[in-house]
Formats: C-alpha cells, structure tokens, sequence
C-alpha cells in the first residue's frame, strides 16, 4: 500500500521533469514568447472559423455604388443587401474585414502546407543522410551545398509562371526549396545521438533500421526542429506573399495577405487603409511567429539562451 | 596550400551548381506547357512551324540542350523571343548595372545602418537599448519589402515631394529604392552582429583583456571587432542573392528597368531565351559572391577552412 503510493509520486516526479514540460514551463516564464502564441492562435482560429458564420459577407461580392465606406458602418446595395463594413470598403465595395480573413486562409494556408511538406522532406533525408553516414552522407549533402547555391526566388518564379498559377502547387514548389536547412539541422542532430546507448540498446534488441531512424532518432531531434519549423512559417508565408505581389501567386478576385497589400499599394493615395490593414495584419503574425521562434529557442535550449 | 586546394575546390563545386542551375532551367523551360508563340490570337499553323524552324525548336531537345551549351560558352544568349530585334546579350547589359548599382547600394546602406547598431545592442546586453532596437530590427524583417516601398513612396515622393515617384534616368527614385533593400537587410545585419559580437564578447581572451585593464572601446573594436563580424561577412552572399529577390519588388513598385523586371515579364511571355539568359546570369552572380564570400571568410577565420 505504501510502496505503491510512493512508486505513484516518484512516477509523478519523472513526468513533471520531461523535456517537454521543462519547456513548455519556461516558456511560459517568457511573457513575449506567450503573447506571440496567444495572439498567433487567434489569428489563425478567426481566420478558419469566422467565415463559417454567416454574418461575414462574401470576400468577392461587389458592391460598385458601396465604393470606400468607411470603418464601421452600414450600408444598404442597390440590390438591398444589408452589409455591415467592419473595416470599410474597397474600391468595388468589397468588404476589406472578410477580404483579410479569406485572405488570411489563403497565406496561412500555404505557410502550414509548405512548412509541412519541407518538414517532411527534410528531416527524412537529414535523418537518413546522418544515420547512414560515410560515402552516402558526403553525396547526399554535397547535393545540399548545390541545391543552396540556386537561386530559389527564381526558380520559384519560373515554376509558377510555367505550370500555371495553382495555388496546390505553389505550396509544393515553396516547400520543396525550404527543406535544405532543415536537413542540415537534423543531420547534424542524429549524427550526435547515433552513437548514443539508447541507439546500441535499440540495436541490439534486434529492431530494424527503419524502426530506429523513426521511432528512436527522430523524435529526440524534435527540439531543434520545432524552432526551426516555427520559423520556417513567416519565411514561407512572406515568399507567398512576395510571389502574390509580383503578380504570380494567388489571382483575382481570390485573395491572399500578399495580394491585398498589391492591391492597397495600388490605391494608397486614395484610400491608405486598403494597405494599412493587411499589411499591419501581416506584419503582426510574422512578428508573433518570429518572437515565438526565439522563445521555443531558448524554451528547448536553456544553454543557447541570453548569451 | 591547404588554402588553394580550399579555394580550388569551392571553384569547382560552383562551376557544377552553375551547369545544374542551366540545365534546369533550360530544361524546365521547354517542358512547361505553353509556348512563345501561343498568343490569345490563333497563329497560322505554317507561322508557327516557321517561327519554330527558324529558332531551332523543331530539334530534338538534347540537340536544342548542345547547341545552347555550344553558344552560351561564346558568351552568345541569342536572340529574345519577346522583344523583337534585340538580343538578350543587349537586354541584360541594359538591365544589369541597373540592378547592380541598386543591389550595391542598398547592401552598403544595410552595413552602415545594421552593423552600428548590431555592435552597440551587443554592447548594451540586456538593457532597455538593447531590447528597444531588437525589436525595432524585428518589425524591420516582419515588414517586407513589399510594404516598405510603397510606404516610403507615398511619404517621401508623395507627401513630401523630396524624391521622384519613378524612373530610372534623370530621376532619384532609386535611392528610395536602394533605401527600401538596405531597410530590410539592416535588421538581420543588425541582428545578426548583435549575436555574434554576444558571442565573441562572452570568450575569455575579452575578459582577459578586461583584467589587464583596457579600455571598453578599444575591447569592443579592437579585439572583438574582427570575430564578431565574420558572420556578417559569411552573410553577405545570401544577401545579395536576397537583395536580387527583394529587388523584382522594389524595381515594380519605383518602375526602374532592371533585369528583374525583364525577368517577370520574360516569364510570363514564355521568352525562354531571355529566361536562361537572366537566370544563367543572376546564378553567376550569386555563385561568384558566394565562392568570393568564402574565400574571404577562410582569411578571416582560418577554422573555416578545415571544418569544409
């Protein structure tokens, strides 16, 4: 009875110092890290929920005799529709609340995809690439080095303009030029833990390779990982968003953060606002990510940090 | 020795990253759907074969693939498919020194602002100063290019009227356009220098040279100076690379003809010997700044050399 009461509290001792806990307790101590996370999740929740309800108007309705209403107001169409601009309205009398959050599906949408589509590559070919090691390691990194040296801006262009402006495969082509520094990190990682007695334990009870890489070496690089893929996000988003801009990414009427700020830059001497709202939206999400990314960093990282 | 087989060998591997670069785009040209001469108008059949005949696109590829290889080494582009009468060697010896000069200055407006301000944060660690412009240098990096540039437009061409809206001859709007690239890439210079300056600054040759009494300033520049800045060279390949990227955005947006704005617009017209030519030359750009970058950063820190 005793025993079994205390085997129960030293179980609760082990938990409560697990890595992940460690972590996340500091990171909680980090009042920036903790804002970026709050103000991130809201974001993305407002974003993907609100438009489900039926009081956002519909992002691509035009209005032409609604044109640049003001913030706050209400206005009745021609048609006798009843919209409610939030934030005001554009030019075509669209209304810009439901432009930013349709917008914002699009640009988070392709930050999530293509992280996770570089993440998936570049921790598989890091991992193997480590694990493997001698003659097999040397070649698949060269082909990093080279992959570094192209210049990804470009090729992103040429294969956007080329295989036509599908949304499905910019996230492909934007996630399949991001996975090299994650490789290099995950490299780096299981080539320190491979010759660790957990690994030889592992070896020696006669798992399989496979079983070894996934199951036991990569989930101890995740530390690094999760920094690194946090801050993968606002690198992503901001090519999009770039890509949006030039005239290549997402096409009208459909909208991303990237190609409403095109749109407001177009207009700003008329109407500032059209630029002001996505780009302070914007700025704020990749602002949050970025603080987030430092506070994972030194959360996961005691050693790393301050100094 | 050891320095030459190092520097021997970066050239080759660039060499090779250069021919990867031409054969993909080259090839990734030619399998893309679409072609030169598919306009919203319906072009005779016979035209067509023509026009294809005359460029050399009924060969096979691997032929197309030889020849291009043949002339690119003569340093001939051949001629653009979608400006009529001039060649790509014409369009790009228009285009480069444009975006060049923009690219230059606004990596030495980055330095001068990013580099001061990473050395006195790291000098400042951890005070209100420091933590002031970490930030200030983060709203720099989450506000892009792409928001910097029309802003500064509207309030310094615009509003104030002290520069011009556009152009490239006769006209100052470059230098808000060269303003708008070194903004950018003064906040990671700034952020940059700042964590390494932290980390050369917390070795023990520094207190060392505090035990022995000399004089903070002197640590800062003299002795810490040297190490802390390596990164920052290390970085400045990329940058220009990025600074290239970031140009497309500043060349649209100030209308000044450089090759990122024939590149766009090659693009979309499908020019493809204006793409290969643009891309063959921004790739050589960048490898020549990259192999130029690390050569120099084994002279700085001789480590580097070893670890390759």
């Amino acid at each position: 009875m005793i025993s079994g009461i205390h085997q129960r509290e030293s179980n609760a001792i082990e938990k409560g110092s697990s890595l992940g806990r460690d972590a996340w307790l500091r990171l909680r101590k980090n009042h920036l890290a903790m804002t970026s996370l709050w103000f991130f999740v809201t974001v993305v929740l407002t974003c993907f929920l609100l438009p489900l309800f039926s009081f956002v108007s519909d992002p691509n309705a035009t209005f032409p005799e609604l044109q640049s209403q003001p913030a706050f107001s209400k206005a009745t169409s021609v048609g006798g529709d009843e919209v409610y601009y939030l934030l005001g309205s554009d030019h075509l009398g669209r209304d810009i609340f439901s432009r930013i959050l349709y917008g914002g599906r699009v640009s988070l949408a392709v930050g999530f995809l293509a992280t996770a589509v570089s993440l998936t590559i570049g921790v598989i070919y890091g991992a193997l690439s480590g694990y493997v090691g001698g003659k097999t390691d040397a070649a698949m990194m060269r082909v990093v080095d080279i992959l570094y040296a192209l210049p990804f801006m470009i090729i992103v262009i040429i294969l956007t303009t080329y295989f036509g402006n599908d949304l499905w495969l910019l996230f492909v082509c934007i996630g399949a030029v991001e996975w090299l520094t994650m490789a290099r990190i995950v490299r780096g990682q299981v080539i320190s833990l491979k010759n660790q007695e957990f690994v030889e334990a592992a070896r020696s009870l006669g798992l399989s390779q496979w079983r070894i890489v996934f199951r036991h070496l990569i989930p101890n690089t995740i530390g690094p990982v999760i920094v690194y893929t946090t801050l993968t996000v606002p690198a992503v988003m901001r090519l999009e968003a770039i890509l949006s801009f030039l005239g290549l990414g997402v096409q009208p009427p459909d909208a991303s953060w990237g190609s409403l700020i095109k749109e407001g830059a177009d207009r700003m001497a008329s109407d500032p606002s059209l630029l002001v709202y996505p780009a302070i939206i914007f700025g704020l999400t990749l602002f949050s990510l970025n603080f987030l990314g430092d506070g994972l960093r030194d959360a996961l990282d005691p050693k790393s940090s301050k100094d | 020795m050891e320095t030459a087989r190092f520097v021997f060998y970066r050239f080759l591997q660039s060499l090779f990253a250069l021919l990867c670069i031409i054969t993909l785009t080259f090839f990734l040209a030619r399998l893309a759907p679409g072609g030169p001469f598919l306009d919203e108008k319906a072009v005779p059949e016979h035209l067509l074969e023509q026009m294809n005949k005359k460029y050399g696109f009924d060969k096979p590829l691997v032929v197309q693939y030889g020849l291009y290889l043949g002339q690119l080494i003569q340093g001939d582009l051949g001629p653009s498919l979608g400006n009529k009468g001039f060649t790509v060697n014409e369009v790009i010896s228009e285009g480069l020194p444009v975006s060049f000069i923009l690219g230059f200055i606004g990596l030495i407006i980055a330095l001068i602002i990013g580099v001061p301000i990473g050395v006195f944060a790291a000098a400042k660690r951890n005070t209100s100063v420091d933590y002031g412009l970490m930030t200030v240098a983060m709203i720099g990096i989450c506000l892009p290019t792409f928001v910097i540039a029309p802003l500064l437009g509207e309030i310094f061409a615009l509003k104030l009227g002290w520069f011009d809206v556009a152009g490239w001859e006769n006209s100052t709007a470059w230098f808000l356009g060269a303003m708008t690239l070194g903004l950018y890439y003064s906040a990671y210079i700034a952020r940059l220098t700042r964590g390494s300056m932290l980390d050369v600054l917390s070795q023990d040759f520094i207190r060392t040279a505090r035990a022995k009494g000399v004089a903070p300033g002197k640590i800062l520049f003299k002795h810490a100076f040297r190490g802390g800045i390596t990164p920052v060279v290390a970085y400045l390949g990329p940058a220009l690379a990025g600074l290239i990227g970031g140009s497309f955005v500043v060349e649209t947006v100030f209308g000044i003809p450089g090759l990122g704005q024939h590149f766009i617009k090659a693009a979309s017209n499908r020019d493809y010997t204006l793409i290969n030519g643009t891309v063959t030359v921004f790739a050589i750009l960048i490898l020549v700044m990259n192999f130029l970058v690390d050569v120099l950063q084994a002279w700085l820190d001789p480590r580097t050399k070893t670890r390759n």
